[in-house]
């Protein structure tokens, strides 16, 4: 089974289970890596979401995925075996998250479709170096205790290495009356797996008997040991109160086994080292009851944590937006039927109180199905807290990041968005914004610098403020900068602190080499501006020199529908996104001004603003072109603001955002618009991009 | 089993769809489109104009919510434009998911052309007919068989346009 043959949806599940699991377990090493300790609990996590990993991987056959993940378990056997208390946590914390990027980069692989061809060897080298190094120094420490015990505990895990005795855990069974059997088992010669197949019966076995021994009996360390199976059978002996035709049926019904034998053994035909054997299994037992116990009592808060995880299911995203389209639809066929013109004039009650009933479902409708695209955004802010790790550790600078209002929720499409930039805005401000050790104690500042991430709702935005309290923004060197590049549009004493700050989210502030000469921000600033303005969101920042810097993005909580105010040029009909509209006005005649270039303008309040005509900007028939009988509509963007001279208004709607169809946007570029949306009597209406207008004149 | 049940019957679709063309008149000239990309046949709609897109689009219409931008064929294959009446029709064509309509002026028949009766188009370089895919011999008439991969993806076309 190759993995291109491997069913697509097999592959998927394996891709968001492993990616949780790695997220999962990102946040313990780092958790606990505060802490430098591992509880035992945390332990026997990361060894299970381990095992998970492996196992899945291998059953994917992603080779590279797995071996890595079996070095991590295989050290985290150590260590939980040994619960030594004298060992480097960084060390393991670093090989741990290594290791975990290795994966998740061999998943990104899986996920474009290319091969997961990365070699994981290095890494898994460097883990068996580092337990290597971890199991002499503790067998200088405790040449007292054998290795021979590692050998003989038992774990709770079904897999562990060197597993030679196996203690059956059911104390149902009276030890009294039991029998002993033995098994020889040969499989069918083309089941392949032997050896897995010989140990998922010992695990069965396990369920109603005691097992004693088997051979071979290393099967999951020594890969000969499917070949010696193979040719040789596998045998097991193991007690059991139960007869021995209920054995023979339970052997009977194994699959690919080729034959076997069952003969029930007195204690005298045992093989001689069953005297040594049958004490040992009683060590076992009280070993492993303690941690059992100890198992069993955290596992009941941890069972309420995993309760409500039942109730969710997972839900791909494409399904999602399916139901958000059709609901939006069925908001457009209800406007239709509601206001369909062959009911106009007529009094219908019924159908009124009916058509409220409908309006109020449809209503909630549209809620439900949003409020199921909301996701947290915890789960971005919590990914930062890597980030902040690997630039101290790099940058060696203490800085603490501090988390406010992770429940804030937003769509998942522009969740998805805000990664990218907000890992960009955390990593500046670590790498510029915070002064080194010495330079904060000078000027009076805790040692450890602190980055904040805070989330709140604000109307139909969400607010994320990227907080520091570094040295704050260099206006001088922004400005000497900005002039350099050529990007100064006014005189620079005429400029205000934000309109200065702002300067550094013009692409090309930043292009130049020197940036590490640059002691503010603006390293890539541009790139973040344009990730967030693509889904409709703004970014401005705040600075006090010697005190921090304060980066707020304003994004909007869903892209799907937005309040939209129509308006009409000609024939034609547009849809203005509320939120940009700041007012709308008749002009008068003595407030319009016309430069020599033929720039038309309007004075309001004692600002002016540059004019952008409707239908001559697309071109559109229009009897109205006279200023007086239009109407302008006010539209502020990115702290620019033009007037838009349209025709009339139409009033105001909540529109369903529709791209423009594929084949155009595929084609041709359309500036000033930024989608479609279907209006209740099926026309269309073209939604206008405020930014562009704003941005153009 | 419902999967090769399904596969069989896309085939069997595939298979009657094979060879099968939708004609209809444009000016003097009849042209043929294969029936597998046709989604269906639509009068003429309400159109939305949409600003800085050439001529040939006339803009957006709205086909049950779903919204596809319109082609008036004879502008694109450089014919005078004729004012749209009760007997002009949209072809809603579907090409790998990209959708988009023909404005033509009538639709003909669905006719069947053998494989043998279809022939390439002259390839001498002044002739521009990057559009036709061959040309169909159907009893002593021919009908230009268009390309839709070619229609739909205007960039590629005028890179090669540029080229020559």
């Amino acid at each position: 089974m190759a993995p291109g043959n491997i069913d697509e949806s097999l592959l998927d599940l394996f891709i968001f289970e492993t990616s949780q699991n790695i997220e999962q377990l990102e946040q313990i090493i780092l958790d606990y890596e505060k802490e430098s300790s591992f509880t035992a609990d945390a332990i026997n996590e990361i060894f299970r979401i381990m095992h998970t990993i492996k196992g899945s991987a291998a059953m994917m056959m992603f080779e590279n995925i797995s071996s890595v993940a079996h070095k991590v378990e295989d050290m985290f056997y150590f260590i939980r075996e040994h619960s030594a208390d004298d060992i480097d946590y960084g060390d393991v914390a670093d090989l741990v998250l290594e290791s975990l990027d290795f994966i998740r980069c061999e998943m990104a692989k899986i996920n474009t479709g290319t091969s997961a061809d990365g070699d994981g060897a290095a890494i898994a080298a460097k883990i068996a170096a580092s337990l290597q190094q971890k199991k002499d120094k503790y067998q200088n420490e405790q040449q007292s205790v054998t290795a021979a015990t590692a050998d003989n505990v038992v774990n709770e895990e079904p897999i562990t290495k060197k597993l030679h005795n196996y203690a059956a855990n059911d104390e149902n069974i009276p030890v009294v009356n039991k029998k002993t059997y033995k098994a020889n088992i040969y499989f069918d010669e083309e089941c392949q797996m032997e050896s897995l197949r010989a140990f998922d019966i010992i695990n069965k076995i396990c369920q109603f008997a005691e097992v004693v021994e088997y051979q071979p009996g290393d099967i999951m360390d020594n890969d000969n040991s499917a070949s010696i199976i193979r040719e040789n059978g596998f045998e097991v002996v193991f007690k059991t109160s139960g007869s021995y035709t209920n054995i023979d049926e339970f052997f009977s019904k194994l699959l690919f086994i080729r034959k076997y034998q069952l003969k029930e053994i007195t204690e005298a035909s045992l093989p001689q080292t069953e005297a040594d054997v049958t004490p040992k299994i009683h060590i076992d037992d009280k070993t492993e009851q303690k941690p059992k116990a100890a198992a069993m009592s955290t596992a009941a808060p941890a069972d309420n944590h995993t309760a409500p995880v039942a109730t969710m299911i997972n839900v791909n995203v494409v399904k999602l937006d399916k139901l958000m389209d059709l609901v939006g639809e069925m908001v457009i066929s209800e406007a239709m039927v509601v206001e369909n013109p062959d009911l106009k004039g007529l009094e219908i009650e019924n159908f009124s109180k009916a058509a409220r009933q409908l309006h109020k479902i449809t209503c909630e409708l549209q809620d439900t199905v949003m409020s199921i695209r909301m996701v947290p955004l915890a789960d971005v802010f919590q990914k930062m807290h890597r980030v902040v790790r690997d630039m101290c550790k790099k940058l060696g600078k203490d800085v603490k990041l501090e988390i406010i209002g992770e429940e804030t929720e937003a769509d998942k499409n522009i969740i998805t968005h805000l990664s990218d930039p907000l890992m960009h805005l955390v990593r500046n401000c670590i790498d510029h914004g915070i002064e080194s050790e010495e330079e904060r104690l000078k000027n009076n500042k805790p040692k450890a610098g602190k980055v904040t991430l805070e989330a709140r709702n604000a109307g139909n935005d969400v607010l994320v403020i990227v907080r520091d309290d570094g040295m704050g923004l260099d206006k001088k060197k922004i400005l000497a900068k900005a002039k350099k590049n050529g990007l100064l549009k006014k005189d620079s004493s005429e400029m205000s602190d934000s309109e200065i700050f702002n300067l550094i989210f013009i692409p090309g502030f930043s292009t130049n080499d020197n940036i590490t000469e640059f002691s503010g921000r603006g390293v890539g600033m541009d790139v973040v501006t344009s990730n967030i303005e693509e889904v409709g969101g703004s970014v401005s920042v705040e600075s006090t020199e010697g005190v921090g810097t304060a980066i707020t993005i304003k994004i909007p909580l869903t892209l799907a529908i937005i309040d939209g105010m129509n308006v009409q040029v000609g024939d034609s009909l547009y849809t203005i996104p509320t939120i940009s509209i700041k007012e709308s006005f008749f002009p008068k005649l003595k407030d319009l001004i016309t430069d020599p270039d033929g720039n038309e303008m309007i004075m309001v309040r004692g600002q002016c603003y540059a004019i952008v005509r409707l239908h001559q900007c697309f071109n559109v028939k229009s009897e109205i072109t006279d200023f007086t009988q239009g109407i302008f509509i006010m539209v502020e963007q990115y702290e620019k603001t033009v007037c838009i001279f349209a025709d009339q208004l139409l009033g105001q709607q909540q529109v369903v955002v529709k791209t423009l169809p594929r084949y155009i946007k595929n084609n041709f570029k359309v500036n000033g618009l930024s989608g479609c949306t279907l209006l209740g009597n099926g026309g269309i209406s073209l939604i206008l991009d405020a930014g562009w207008f704003t941005g153009m004149k | 089993m419902d999967r090769p049940m399904e596969e069989e019957l896309l085939e069997q679709q595939e298979d009657t769809q094979k060879g099968r063309f939708l004609t209809f008149p444009l000016g003097n000239e009849s042209y043929g489109i294969e029936i597998q990309y046709v989604t269906e046949i639509i009068g003429i709609q309400p159109i939305t104009e949409v600003p800085e897109l050439p001529e040939y689009i006339r803009g957006i219409i709205n086909l049950r919510g779903k919204i596809i931008p319109v082609m008036d064929a004879r502008i694109r294959f450089k014919k005078p434009f004729l004012e749209y009446n009760d007997r002009t029709c949209v072809i809603v064509i579907d090409v790998n998911e990209v959708a988009i309509g023909l404005i033509v002026d009538s639709v003909s028949e669905v006719i069947s052309i053998a494989e043998e009766n279809i022939v390439s188009t002259p390839s001498i370089q002044q002739i521009n007919n990057r559009y036709i895919k061959g040309i169909g011999k159907v009893g002593n008439e021919v009908k230009l068989l268009l390309d839709c991969e070619k229609i739909l993806n205007e960039q590629e076309l005028d890179e090669v346009a540029n080229f020559e």
